[in-house]
């Protein structure tokens, strides 16, 4: 089984990303960056990313998480995060990221932050 | 490749005495093993699931360390992990042949232009979940990371 498998769907001009297994350096990095990355080039700019089945994540995930939001930032889009889980939300404070990052615990409360 | 020599402790809220030794081809693959091997290294030794999440966490990143900046992927060298338990005490070692470095000239990840960098924050997820981290040259050469979690 993937280490990380990653499912679209859409709602209205945002795709969302369910994440479910794990982020980290090799497999689910590299499953995290394509999936940015053509998403990019479908000109699918507002992403939400939904971390709630994300129950591991490392340095190197973290990063690709990081490379995503300047990334979609660089072609003025925009990417968020939903349902983070305590470790996640953890390991982001501990990175000072959360100050970075634009987090939801809600889906419609994220959808309807986008602009 | 793993030896194991376990010994039970004999005081009830203390760890299983374990020594396992794991030697590591320098491959990204390898980092998985590490962590799934210190992963049930943990368990056996009877660490609650916080304190397990936090090494194996740390043990991850110095094995990813060793593999990628100090063996920089030279599938001729090998990477030693060593996982010890003692009664209240877990110790990990990770040794690299690289040339090793300077952990004071690392730049800190949580500074504000550091902040959208794509790496360097493995070392700070050493230090936050293990009690002691320490780097040094060993005297057979490359670099070895020693870190304590006391229990």
């Amino acid at each position: 089984m993937a280490e990380l498998s990653i499912k679209e769907r859409q709602a209205g001009d945002v795709t969302i990303l369910d994440m479910d297994g794990k982020v980290t350096i090799g497999e689910g990095s590299v499953a995290l960056r394509t999936a940015i990355r053509r998403l990019l080039e479908e000109n699918k700019k507002k992403i939400l990313l939904n971390l709630g089945k994300v129950g591991y994540i490392d340095s190197s995930g973290i990063g690709e998480l990081v490379s995503s939001y300047t990334a979609i930032n660089k072609e003025n889009g925009q990417l968020k995060l939903l349902n983070l889980t305590t470790k996640l939300k953890d390991l982001l404070g501990i990175t000072k990221l959360l100050t970075v990052f634009d987090v939801y615990e809600n889906e419609s409360d994220a959808l309807s932050s986008y602009k | 490749m793993s030896r194991t020599r376990t010994a039970h402790g004999k005081g009830r809220a203390s760890l299983t005495e374990e020594t396992t030794e794991l030697i590591l081809p320098s491959r990204i693959e390898a980092i998985k093993d590490a962590a799934s091997a210190a992963a049930q290294f943990i368990e056996r030794a009877g660490l609650e699931a916080d304190a397990a999440f936090g090494i194996d966490l740390a043990v991850r990143e110095a094995v990813t360390n060793a593999i990628i900046h100090g063996n920089c992927q030279d599938e001729a060298k090998t990477v030693e992990v060593r996982l010890k338990s003692s009664e209240h005490l877990i110790e990990i070692t990770v040794h690299d042949e690289g040339e090793g470095f300077d952990p004071g000239e690392v730049p800190d990840p949580t500074d504000s232009q550091n902040l959208l960098k794509a790496n360097g924050r493995g070392m700070l997820f050493m230090r936050t979940f293990m009690d002691e981290v320490e780097w040094s040259h060993h005297p057979e050469g490359g670099t070895v990371v020693r870190m304590v979690k006391r229990v």
